[in-house]
């Protein structure tokens, strides 16, 4: 069904526009000179300023594995992080910790531990559901390699960028 | 009243339901439509129960002063309860009992029973190959606590025990179900295994001297609720809520045992059993379980050959089947020899006989596979579908028996040309040198062996978890086989390429499908008739009536 | 002969190609530069000189001076795509028909006094304004034939768009400027500049003559003698002239109150929709390159062109060093004026939204000639009154 809008009734100063175009125009240079007298700051300069500091400590920029202080690596190769990765970035492939081996009780340990940083969505969900508090993501964020294989991140990698975490549970240190 | 004597009646959760005499209660609540937790009952085994999570409420009906039952407004026996829970998995039903398979004391116990389970248990799923399939999990999700009231030490007990050859045990996991003290002992009878020490500290154990070396023992895996038993093989290999589970049947002997393949990126990864009463009920034997992996050996034939003068060129499967039925055709009936395997299909089979008439050869058998029967399920027979080739015409009634004459044959090069399907013609009784005698050796395998090197046409094919078809078992019982991964390279499927060297002699025959295949066979063949493969089923069809020399399948069901 | 052919070349070749093209590329930089501060962003502000490319370690940032050329490259670069279904002569035709009108209209702009005696303007004819005016209009063909050729639906729509629009609005800018020829008496540039130099701009009302930097004096009857209150009563129709020609000047460019050839909400791309590489370059560059025309225009109409007020108009000998200087500082005062404009251009175009069409052809044909061709006769009956 049609029906009729009521329109404002314009004065003759609305009509003719000027006056709005006007303030319009003045608004504008406003923002142009405090732009160019630099009251006004809004964007970081990416490369030479960075923001690295102010990272907040929940940032979530690259996953890593972490090693505890007692220097064992505390990824047991459960998998629930392959199994969550929305995008199915990690590859893990378990072996088993020797008989001989200072951490045995653990059993289990990653083979071969990839994230395809390509697919990788940085959505954090292999620290949440990390049940040995061994994926974190750091505050890595750029992350770039000149070749797909270089986006990969092997164990080695992962250890690197990751480091040492304290202050974890640490479960498996009274077993046996 | 009174019921007839065969059935009882039975009230569950204030609902009278009707069960045969000699039912268990938690059969009959299962019966019902109520599940109820249980870790040491199995359907397959006796019941001691130990675990006590099967508890519920049980009543009797309440006798009045002459004896008789009481009747309530309703006409139904009133029940008396029993104050204490009860097991329900050692019970019969008797007439006008009562269960309660949810009241708050249920729960209770069941709470209650979950924490005891729990105190000891060390909780190390990220590491435990049961997690995923894990009754403890599962249970304590639903009738567990998320925390943990107990304080103390935990008990300490062995730990990656090799209880035999296969099997790998975590006795603090074990939560002292018995499931494989008694499978061992009334399945398997090899009564190796049971529990040592007292109180909270008693574990499983061998038997002193014994080992768990039986060649059922990986049984014991997969009816162990929790992750204290796991399989050597599998062990550490992958989380089994990736694995993609088809379900398919074993094709290392004669019985046919019917499996879960469980995959995952087209590697197989283990291979279960899967109940079927009819054929293995809820077994199989170690060597048909692990006989998977060869599917993914780095060796598998990838790409269709030629002889070329430096030896074998990788071609395309136009020019190598085209070169094969070039060479085929060249040849008079009777010097060309079919040398088929009863691993093949049916459908396989089948194309296989046609092939032969075609090329109108009288030399065509299969190679017999004999081992040694044990009185449960593993068949002296093994191979899997030597009913089938029997059936097809591809053997006798005694297959392997025109071998000799060939493998004669063949050695003073009367027969010039030999198709070899799926095997291998060193293993009867021909040497390197016969088979470089001969003019054309076409050869459908998965696996390099002496047959392939010497091959002029080599025609990569799946194995049995990388096809659709279907066997005949030593009972005569039709099976399927389903498509779990995907071929290596550029091997075919079996049918397709038999179906190919076959257009290659006669032209184009109107088989597309795999399914066209099995529905010429279920036209020809008297005994298929009326089959498809949905037909088929889960479970498979007794085809003929079981033959007289066919192994009884020993089982206590 | 010849010498006159060479010299008059020289100066073609000198405004467009050192002048007018780097102007029209940094105006697509000062677009993007203005419009950022405008929004409260800083725009391009990277692209230096590739000092990586050649080992060092760092770039030169320079302010994101060298991005026109990064973004000439990249245009010229691009694949050069022609679809199937277009008329391939036409489609070919098209963006030099946009891009050469401007350039040919500058033809008759005097940018500067004088150099080495030389009058700087590339072509000193009497039609003078008749000139731009029957030039820039050809620009509606480029318009006309790329939406045509295009053999598309938006590109069709915004060629007609375009050229009933740009009719439309030539007739106001042609009306408006009635006025200036009336007072000026000439239709040529550079009297009407001349003109302005002894009068006043036509911009302003009060026109002080008599101070002077050079040489430094002030001269109080000159002054008084420049003040004329029939000159400022003859303003008023003047400044309606400037404001309905700036006005057109928008339409007759396509800039932004007035892009509804190109409407990206409606229109997809406009008449340039399948045009992509140098083609599209040089529709885009042809805007710009019109709106600096239309700018020199104004600036030559209304502000004087290349005169800079309290410095001599020229020197005894305009062969010494400080002649080619004055005759320098015109050229840069003209184009400063210029841009001054051009950032007024761009100014408009970040603050004010589209203008609906009707009300667009509505503002042309009900309000714009009307008030022009009043203008022109109120001025006609000024003008008898003002001493000449």
């Amino acid at each position: 069904m049609a029906y009729t809008i009521s329109r404002p009734k314009l004065n003759f100063a609305e009509k003719v526009y000027l006056p709005a175009i006007i303030t319009g125009l003045g608004i504008t240079i406003r923002h142009f000179i405090n732009i160019v007298t630099g009251k006004t700051k809004v964007t970081m300069q990416y490369p030479e300023e960075k923001w690295d500091k102010k990272l907040p400590p929940y940032y979530r920029g690259a996953p890593t594995l972490v090693k505890d202080e007692y220097g064992r690596e505390r990824c047991v190769a459960c998998q629930l992080c392959e199994f969550i990765c929305p995008p199915r970035a990690i590859t893990i492939h378990a072996g088993e910790i020797p008989e001989k081996d200072r951490w045995r009780k653990v059993e289990k340990f990653p083979k071969e531990f990839e994230i395809d940083m390509i697919r990788c969505i940085y959505c954090g969900l292999c620290e949440e559901v990390c049940p040995e508090q061994a994926i974190f993501l750091r505050k890595d964020y750029a992350i770039t390699g000149l070749t797909r294989q270089e986006m990969v991140h092997n164990k080695e990698k992962l250890y690197e960028l990751g480091g040492v975490m304290t202050g974890l549970v640490y479960k498996w240190n009274d077993k046996k | 009243m009174s019921a007839p004597t065969e059935l009882l009646n039975v009230q569950i959760d204030g609902v009278w339901y009707q069960f045969k005499k000699g039912t268990r209660v938690i059969e009959a609540c299962a019966q019902a439509g109520k599940f109820i937790p249980h870790y040491c009952y199995h359907p397959k085994l006796s019941s001691p129960g130990n675990c006590r999570m099967c508890l519920i409420e049980m009543g009797m009906p309440k006798t009045g002063p002459d004896r008789k039952p009481e009747l309530g407004a309703d006409g139904k026996p009133v029940i008396s309860w029993i104050p204490r829970p009860q097991i329900s998995c050692a019970q019969d039903i008797t007439e006008g009992m009562g269960v309660r398979t949810d009241s708050s004391l249920v729960r209770e116990c069941r709470h209650g029973v979950m924490e005891f389970l729990l105190i000891n248990h060390p909780l190390d799923c990220p590491i435990c190959d049961q997690a995923g399939e894990c009754h403890l999990q599962e249970y304590s999700v639903e009738y567990g606590t998320a925390g943990s009231r107990f304080l103390e030490e935990k008990v300490k007990k062995p730990k990656r025990v090799e209880l035999g050859p296969r099997v790998t045990l975590d006795d603090e996991r074990c939560i002292l179900c018995s499931r494989c003290i008694r499978f061992m002992k009334e399945i398997a009878h090899d009564d190796v295994l049971g529990f040592a020490s007292r109180g909270s500290h008693t574990y499983l154990t061998a038997h002193p001297g014994k080992r768990l070396d039986s060649n059922y023992s990986l049984n014991t895996v997969d009816i162990c609720p929790v992750g204290a038993l796991t399989s050597t093989d599998f062990r550490f290999k992958m989380r089994v809520w990736f694995l993609k589970e088809t379900k398919s049947i074993c094709t290392s002997c004669a019985t046919g045992c019917n499996t879960i393949v469980g995959s995952r990126e087209n590697v197989i990864y283990r291979q279960t059993p899967r109940e079927n009463d009819a054929v293995n009920s809820a077994w199989m034997c170690d060597y048909g379980r692990l006989n998977i992996h060869y599917v993914n050996s780095p060796d598998r034939l990838k790409f269709p050959q030629v002889r070329e003068a430096q030896g074998l060129a990788n071609v395309s499967w136009k020019t190598a089947l085209a070169k094969a039925g070039e060479e085929l055709k060249q040849f008079q009936r009777n010097s060309v020899a079919v040398v088929a395997s009863a691993k093949m299909t049916n459908e396989e089979l089948w194309l296989t006989k046609k092939l032969i008439d075609s090329l109108g050869t009288v030399y065509h058998d299969v190679v017999p596979r004999a081992g040694q029967a044990d009185q449960l399920l593993m068949s002296a027979d093994r191979n899997p579908n030597t009913l089938g080739a029997q059936l097809f015409g591809i053997t006798s009634e005694y297959p392997g028996s025109k071998l000799r004459e060939m493998t004669e044959k063949i050695a003073s090069g009367e027969i010039r040309a030999v198709v070899a399907l799926g095997e291998d013609l060193t293993q009867i009784g021909l040497a390197e040198s016969d088979l470089k005698k001969l003019t054309a050796l076409i050869v459908v395998g998965i696996l390099p062996n002496e047959t392939t090197r010497n091959a002029s046409v080599l025609l990569p094919a799946c194995a049995f978890s990388e096809k659709r078809g279907t066997m005949i078992n030593i009972k005569g019982r039709l099976q399927r086989l389903n498509h779990a991964t995907l071929a290596p390279g550029e091997a075919r499927d079996d049918w397709e390429i038999i179906r190919d060297l076959l257009q290659q002699l006669t032209g184009s025959n109107g088989i597309y499908l795999i399914d066209d295949v099995f529905k010429e066979i279920a036209e020809t063949i008297p005994e298929m008739t009326g089959l498809s493969f949905g037909r088929i089923g889960d479970h498979g069809v007794q085809l003929v009536e079981e033959s007289e020399d066919a192994q009884p399948v020993a089982m206590t069901v | 002969m010849i010498i006159t052919i060479v010299v008059s070349l020289a100066k073609a070749i000198g405004l467009i190609f050192l002048i007018i093209l780097p102007m029209v590329s940094y105006t697509v930089y000062a677009e993007r530069r203005v419009s950022a501060m405008i929004q409260d962003r800083i725009g391009p502000n990277r692209v230096g000189i590739p000092l990586t490319l050649f080992g060092f370690p760092k770039d030169i940032p320079f302010y994101g001076l060298v991005q026109p050329i990064a973004d000439a490259v990249k245009l010229l670069l691009k694949e050069d795509f022609t679809p199937a279904h277009v008329n391939k002569l036409y489609y070919w035709l098209a963006p030099a028909c946009a891009m050469a009108p401007s350039m040919m209209a500058l033809a008759v702009i005097p940018f500067g006094s004088q150099l080495w005696g030389e009058p700087m303007v590339v072509a000193n004819v009497d039609v003078g304004v008749l000139w731009v005016f029957a030039v820039s209009s050809l620009g509606v063909y480029g318009i006309v034939l790329a939406g045509w050729s295009s053999n598309s639906k938006y590109p069709f729509l915004g060629g007609i768009r375009s050229s009933s629009q740009m009719i439309s609005y030539e007739l106001s800018l042609a009306l408006s400027v009635i006025p200036i020829f009336m007072v000026c008496g000439t239709l040529n540039l550079p009297d009407i500049v001349k003109y302005q130099i002894d009068h006043g701009w036509l911009i302003s009302p009060i026109w002080i003559k008599g101070i002077s930097l050079f040489p430094p004096g002030i001269n109080f009857q000159e002054i008084w003698r420049s003040i004329d209150i029939l000159k400022i009563i003859l303003w008023i129709p003047l400044f309606i002239s400037f404001i309905v020609f700036v006005i057109s000047m928008f339409a007759e460019t396509n800039r932004l109150p007035f892009d509804l050839p190109e409407a990206e909400t409606e229109l997809v791309g406009g008449y340039h929709t399948e045009y992509s590489s140098m083609k599209f370059a040089l529709f885009f560059l042809g805007e710009y390159a019109a709106m600096i025309a239309g700018a020199a225009v104004i600036v030559t109409l209304f502000f004087g062109a290349w005169h800079v007020p309290f410095l001599p108009t020229t020197l005894h000998n305009p062969y010494t060093v400080w002649g080619v200087l004055l005759g320098l500082i015109h050229i840069t005062a003209f184009f400063v004026k210029v841009a001054l404009l051009l950032f007024f251009f761009i100014w408009v175009r970040w603050t004010l939204p589209r203008f609906r069409y009707d009300q667009l052809m509505r503002l042309g044909w009900y309000f714009f000639i009307e008030i022009a061709l009043v203008n022109v006769f109120i001025v006609a009956i000024i003008l008898p009154f003002v001493p000449k």
